[in-house]
């Protein structure tokens, strides 16, 4: 399979009045094309900027650090002009937000929200425009889909609204997509029609796919291949079947036996005592070595490099590693 | 030593309506009987709208109630004045989904969890009260010097744990848990809930536990309620709703949850609902799941189910429940 993206040594800081904070630190990997890539972690773990990173949406106080590369089929999509990520974003790479409501414009009915990035890429008239709007709801499982473009996002459910954000992020075919927390605001039934929603359309079109979530159960049955990040650093990735039946870093690990699991009686939940480091001053060693029960002195010197256990399936931790 | 099964919590028919707009009536609420034991937790829940946490506090009179009686030991929550009320108000204590919005920012910590402390006078002298304030900041994890910071130093965990000294802080019985763990991140989510276990255990605490995460309301109930547009579905112990759910509303939710782990994920069939939540200002007549049930039949559309008990400690609201087992 060809990699489709693939991120160097990509390092995103923010200056802000308490310091610099380090949001992503020098992170690479790659993302194959025709997969489902998941990137895990908690909150403020970078997921969400490594994302907006390859949409070329970091804005000041933001910085990507130089030396950082993104490759989009060879192309180092980091020195870009704006002309250039315009023509990028939409037709190459496309995102889905998290919170609908708040992404789509509420003065603006759905149908001219959509028809709007046809328009701007492609050379069509406004009511062919209008017909591919309607493809498109359709092809997003909205029942009613030429009545619908006229009204405006109030009058959809939250359900209805991320499916009409995936439908605008999927007019013009882009070859990657990238859903950010795509259901996280939404209940859980809501939250399985959508996903086997993006699945057949996923499998359908063979699109590529990077979500980003905290949520490893959703993960489980959509991706192939994981990303586990953790305090601005990816510190495993691997296969589904990697990462869920053979966790190699502690984080992993304890992440998974964390979540309370509806097919089985668990007496308590094991916890991961403490919390996630302040990214303005992130410890020198491992970040995840305050809170991890296996920790050894060189887990608070220094960062391990990555060990590859067996074919994609990489891990940072000393445990892993001989020359501790 | 209180008997086991002594209902410390008894509502009967509780409706609570709110008025929007003209003639329009939300029914969030509408006729739900159900009890809650002592010592025990009962959790709740159901999608975005179905009327739990509106449930919640309509039980320990945050809200007025619209129809119906919650007894609390016997008395009429709703009717309880001067003394009683405030007796009522010390036993009874609510933890807040929103850490960032239940805490006034304009409060020192130890300021916070005082005020109960303070307007029940349970201390006398101020030492006292720092004593305590330091005593239950320890209780819940956190540091004893904590409480002279300000709510905006700490993280979503930690004023959680802020969010549950306040409640402790007047020595409650019965406290309402409402989403207090939708907030957090999954690795805090566990602290919390192992938080509210261990003290349940210390104190012979009584939870409400209002949720929309059916795996952590699994874990820490003993028995679950599951509501659906104002009204109970299925009331059943943990582990039944989990291995038997007769409900099929119960089914469709538990077959939505996914569960990390992808070997299980791929053999799992998936019980659909047509549609989405219909607004609980017109809702459906009959059965309110009727028109998203997939075995809806003509008697669903016309008669309402009452909740009927199918096994000890078992009841559903459900005209086909029982031919679908056959």
């Amino acid at each position: 399979m060809d990699t489709i993206l693939k991120v160097e040594n990509l390092s995103v800081l923010f200056r802000t009045y308490a310091g610099e904070v380090q949001a992503v630190r020098d992170i690479s990997f790659e993302i194959e094309e025709g997969n489902v890539t998941a990137i895990v972690g908690e909150s403020g773990c970078g997921k969400s900027v490594t994302s907006r990173s390859i949409m070329g949406l970091i804005k000041k106080p933001g910085i990507v650090s130089e030396g950082s590369k993104i490759f989009f089929r060879d192309e180092n999509i980091l020195a870009y002009t704006e002309k250039q990520w315009e023509k990028y974003r939409g037709q190459k790479c496309s995102m889905v937000f998290q919170d609908a409501l708040t992404a789509l414009n509420p003065t603006m009915n759905i149908g001219k929200q959509i028809t709007e990035k046809i328009l701007v890429h492609r050379k069509v008239s406004k009511k062919e425009a209008w017909q591919e709007g309607i493809r498109m709801l359709e092809l997003v499982g909205i029942p009613n889909a030429a009545m619908r473009m006229k009204q405006y996002p109030h009058e959809f459910s939250g359900g209805m609204r991320q499916r009409v954000m995936i439908a605008i992020a999927l007019t013009l075919n882009p070859e990657l997509l990238i859903a950010d927390e795509p259901t996280t605001a939404l209940d859980v039934t809501i939250q399985a029609d959508i996903l086997e929603m993006m699945k057949g359309i996923q499998k359908e079109q063979g699109m590529t796919i990077i979500l980003i979530t905290h949520d490893l159960g959703i993960v489980a049955n959509f991706a192939q291949d994981i990303i586990v990040m953790y305090a601005g650093k990816v510190v495993e990735k691997g296969s589904s079947e990697d990462i869920f039946y053979h966790p190699a870093h502690p984080y992993t690990e304890a992440l998974l036996r964390a979540v309370p699991r509806l097919d089985v009686m668990e007496e308590t939940l094991e916890t991961i005592e403490g919390a996630p480091p302040n990214m303005a001053n992130p410890p020198t060693g491992c970040p995840f070595a305050a809170r991890c029960r296996k920790k050894m002195p060189v887990c608070e010197q220094r960062f391990p490099d990555k060990i590859t256990l067996v074919e994609g399936h990489e891990v940072c931790c000393w445990l892993q590693r001989e020359d501790k | 030593m209180a008997n086991k099964d002594t209902k410390l919590l008894e509502v009967y028919g509780l409706k609570k309506y709110f008025e929007i707009g003209k003639q329009k009536t939300l029914k969030a609420v509408d006729d739900v009987s159900f009890y809650i034991r002592k010592g025990e937790t009962l959790g709740v829940v159901g999608e975005s709208g179905c009327g739990k946490t509106t449930c919640g506090r309509t039980c320990i009179a945050l809200y007025e109630k619209t129809g119906g009686q919650v007894m609390y030991r016997g008395e009429d929550v709703h009717l309880m004045k001067g003394e009683k009320r405030r007796k009522f108000t010390k036993q009874v204590q609510i933890i807040f989904q929103d850490p960032y919005a239940s805490l006034d920012p304009k409060m020192k910590v130890q300021e916070i969890i005082a005020e109960g402390i303070r307007s029940h006078e349970m201390a006398e002298t101020e030492d006292e009260i720092r004593k305590r304030v330091e005593d239950l900041l320890v209780t819940v994890g956190l540091d004893a010097s904590y409480g002279n910071r300000f709510v905006h130093e700490f993280s979503g965990g930690q004023r959680q744990r802020i969010g549950i000294a306040r409640a402790l802080a007047v020595e409650p019985e019965f406290i309402v848990c409402d989403e207090p763990i939708s907030a957090l991140d999954v690795s805090i989510q566990a602290q919390i809930v192992n938080l509210l276990e261990r003290l349940q255990k210390k104190r012979g605490l009584t939870y409400m536990f209002i949720a929309h995460d059916l795996s952590m309301v699994k874990h820490i109930s003993d028995r679950v309620m599951v509501m659906y547009l104002g009204k109970i579905m299925e009331i059943t112990t943990s582990e039944n709703l989990y291995l038997k759910p007769e409900h099929p509303y119960t089914q469709a939710l538990l077959s939505a949850i996914p569960i990390p782990d992808p070997h299980v994920e791929e053999k799992k069939v998936r019980i659909r609902m047509e549609g989405e939540v219909p607004s609980p200002v017109n809702p459906p007549a009959g059965c309110r799941f009727q028109n998203r049930c997939p075995y809806a039949i003509e008697k669903c559309q016309i008669e309402e189910p009452v909740l009927k008990k199918v096994e000890d400690e078992h009841f559903v609201a459900c005209h086909r429940c029982k031919d679908l087992k056959k």
